[in-house]
């Protein structure tokens, strides 16, 4: 779906979302015996998904930990490993599940640093999103919660290059990282990685598509959507600036602003529900900073506020696609 | 299930003399803070609320003095005695109380909500109750890990132990066979409400069964007791028999906070529990015993005043953080904030590639042979099972009262399936 922005030499072939965010894992466990593995069906069975296939026969018990269905234990064991300095890779099987260890996350994880000076430098990642007939407990992008919690970073990338990349850094950085993955892009897409070690770094958006009558903001499987309707807008005269927001929190202001004093017109995309999703946050950021850039009302296209539900023709309707896209970016390029 | 109780173990001397002065030093310490924090919440210099332990002592003390220097611990809301014996400094107590900067959260937090990873081995509360049981799993799964050979401890009340969280914790832990003792101290109250009204069992520690772990029920109120099975404990989970729970029978003397009369109490079971004060108990052993004399009580008295004192004018005299403090900190912002490092004490090769790496060697006559298996007899596990825990496991699954070929013949099945469920063994 997207060319490599990387021109590096690749490691032989170009590999699947899902693929890249193993090679993360191996790579990372091969470079530290810190680094551990540790969630529901991750070892023999190598992970619902088979994200962490072949990790158990390589590393072994000690550092690839399948674990009772308690999710609650996978993040408190997570940080409790964490504070003797090891650098646990927790699974949630599906990404909704993270509501059963909301408390461990937000009360526990999260605060360890700010109140009593106790690092926790733990991953959580799993599969999220919708568009896969996943029904309402599999499909679902909790990460709004997340962002609303002080000390946590939350991280949503949509290319291969950038899965491995930033699940790199988020191994290697000393805070609680949240990593979102979106499902539907773990066999859609494929991508050159390069061969030799890299990251990318948290906390930096990226342009995915140069315009300049208006940006989109968007992030994980809705940046596929937006450059779809990038493409279709052009064809109109109409120069969408895509980008990529990557991470959450901490979310890339500079990046954003810089693009608004460009184009003037701001529209956001993304798969989670619209009330409190990070439109609202982005729309109160650029009437703080960036009010006179503002030539137009920021506009957003989401889901729906409901439940995701199960039957293909209710996701599709719940869900954004191109065609939503490309409508709401004609009606903001007018103003 | 082994369980000695306080009466059996109590007049035993194995405890050297100062071990058996140590217990008490501790004691009236814990109790010495506790009085000088009440004073301080009299006066309007402690921030929030204050809990109290009063009559708790020998728990916090008893099994925190089970532990060694490289064991980690983590405090409940009452377990002040158990940070003193870990070697917390009673200023640092008085500072948390009173919201002060040099207290070891800096104001962020206050009471026993505070830790030391790197010196103390301590991992801080939160208010959620029960949380502590996984994470404290987890440390004691890393320090196996690193080979440290140490064991995390915890504490949970009667309130506490009905929480989720509680049962996967404990659960994990077992699956884990991780080093870690968790003491139930049951003071019969959660707030307002009665250990009857909570839990339909008559003793807690019959929880256990249901993870399949040792439990051990000892009198609360009898220092000596609780420090000789806490050590038991201890010692056991350090030789690698998993995780232990310790139901301490107790009595919470006031009530859930300072602000709480706890008129709740009946007067018969406050007056039963007042007589069995357990410092008058241990004071009263130690004399018989000829361990202590007034000399002696007096030198302990004095050292402590003297000690609480200067402490008290240490928090006193602290200031309170600036408030601009309050937007630092939520981040750890890389090397120059936290040098995160494990103390490996093990040779890091056994576990990184090729040695850690294993082979499928299990295989279940009949598993697998579904559609793309690759056969009738198909490998369901990797890793090796000592034999000793595999006749272990055969002998506890043998139906007793079944004909004896039948039982032998379904425990062997029975107990490949649970060695096949059992992930981590060491």
């Amino acid at each position: 779906m997207v060319a490599n922005s990387n021109g590096s030499k690749t490691n032989g072939g170009p590999v699947t979302f899902l693929e890249a965010i193993k090679q993360a894992m191996f790579e990372e466990m091969e470079r530290d015996p810190a680094v551990v593995v540790i969630g529901e069906d991750v070892g023999v069975y190598g992970g619902a998904f088979k994200t962490s296939e072949g990790l158990l026969e390589r590393f072994g018990w000690e550092r690839v930990i399948d674990t009772p269905i308690s999710e609650s234990a996978i993040i408190g064991a997570a940080c409790g490993m964490s504070y003797l300095g090891l650098r646990p890779i927790c699974e949630m099987q599906f990404i909704d599940f993270i509501a059963c260890c909301f408390n461990q996350l937000t009360n526990f994880v999260a605060k360890g640093h700010y109140l009593w000076n106790a690092p926790a430098p733990i991953v959580v990642r799993g599969p999220s999103g919708g568009g896969v007939h996943g029904g309402p407990f599999h499909s679902a992008n909790p990460e709004m919660y997340f962002v609303h919690t002080p000390g946590l970073k939350v991280i949503y990338p949509s290319t291969p290059y950038d899965a491995k990349g930033l699940l790199k850094a988020a191994v290697r950085d000393n805070n609680p990282v949240l990593f979102f993955e979106h499902k539907f892009l773990y066999r859609r897409i494929k991508e050159e990685l390069p061969a030799e070690d890299y990251t990318v770094p948290i906390g930096k958006a990226a342009v995915r598509r140069e315009g300049r009558h208006l940006t989109i903001l968007s992030y994980a499987a809705m940046m596929h959507t937006s450059l779809e309707a990038a493409e279709a807008l052009s064809k109109e005269g109409i120069e969408a600036e895509v980008i990529d927001l990557r991470t959450l929190l901490p979310l890339d202001e500079e990046t954003i602003l810089q693009s608004v004093k460009k184009t003037n017109k701001v529209l956001v995309v993304h798969e989670d529900t619209k009330t409190g999703g990070i439109a609202g946050e982005i729309a109160a950021i650029l009437c703080e900073k960036a009010f006179g850039d503002l030539d137009g009302p920021l506009m957003r296209v989401t889901s729906l506020d409901t439940a995701v539900p199960y039957s293909p023709p209710l996701e599709e309707y719940f869900l954004p696609n191109a065609q939503k896209v490309f409508a709401a970016a004609k009606e903001l390029a007018r103003y | 299930m082994n369980r000695p109780t306080a009466a059996g173990k109590r007049m035993k001397n194995d405890l050297t003399r100062q071990q058996y002065l140590d217990l008490y030093y501790y004691m009236r310490l814990n109790r010495a803070v506790e009085d000088t924090m009440v004073k301080l919440f009299r006066q309007n210099k402690i921030v929030g609320g204050l809990y109290s332990s009063l009559g708790q002592e020998a728990i916090s003390v008893g099994s925190a003095y089970a532990l060694e220097k490289k064991d980690w611990l983590a405090p409940m809301i009452r377990n002040i005695g158990a940070l003193l014996v870990k070697g917390v400094p009673p200023r640092d107590v008085f500072m948390q109380h009173m919201a002060k900067y040099d207290s070891p959260t800096k104001g962020k937090d206050g009471t026993s909500h505070f830790g030391d990873l790197d010196n103390l081995h301590i991992v801080s509360p939160i208010s959620m109750l029960g949380d502590l049981i996984p994470v404290m799993a987890g440390v004691a799964i890393a320090g196996r890990y690193l080979g440290q050979k140490i064991v995390a401890m915890t504490w949970i009340g009667d309130g506490g132990s009905s929480t989720g969280v509680f049962h996967e914790g404990l659960n994990f832990a077992a699956t884990q066979k991780a080093p870690f003792v968790l003491i139930l101290e049951n003071n019969l109250w959660a707030y307002s409400t009665p250990v009857r009204r909570q839990v339909p069992l008559e003793n807690l520690a019959d929880r256990a069964k249901a993870y399949g772990i040792p439990s051990y029920i000892v009198d609360g109120n009898d220092v000596v007791a609780m420090y000789k099975t806490a050590k038991e404990a201890v010692d056991r989970a350090r030789a690698g028999e998993g995780p232990i729970l310790i139901e301490a029978k107790s009595f919470r003397r006031m009530g859930h906070a300072q602000h709480d009369s706890a008129e709740y109490v009946p007067k018969e079971m406050r007056t039963y529990w007042e007589a069995r004060d357990p410092i008058l108990l241990y004071e009263k052993f130690l004399t018989s015993e000829k361990l202590l004399d007034a000399k002696g009580k007096k030198e302990i008295e004095d050292k402590i005043e003297a000690l609480l004192q200067k402490e008290r004018d240490f928090a006193e005299n602290s200031p309170m953080p600036p408030g601009e403090f309050a937007a630092e900190g939520v981040y750890c912002t890389g090397d120059d904030c936290h040098k995160i490092q494990p103390k490996w004490e093990r040779d890091k090769s056994e576990v990184m590639p090729p040695k850690s790496s294993v082979q499928a060697v299990w295989t279940v006559e009949g598993f697998g042979a579904g559609k793309g298996s690759g056969g009738g007899v198909a490998p369901i596990h990797f890793g090796d099972t000592p034999a000793a825990e595999k006749a272990e496991n055969e002998e506890r699954l043998a139906p007793k009262s079944a004909p004896k070929t039948i039982a032998k013949k379904k425990s062997a099945k029975a107990a490949a399936v649970a060695a096949g469920s059992r992930k981590a063994r060491r």
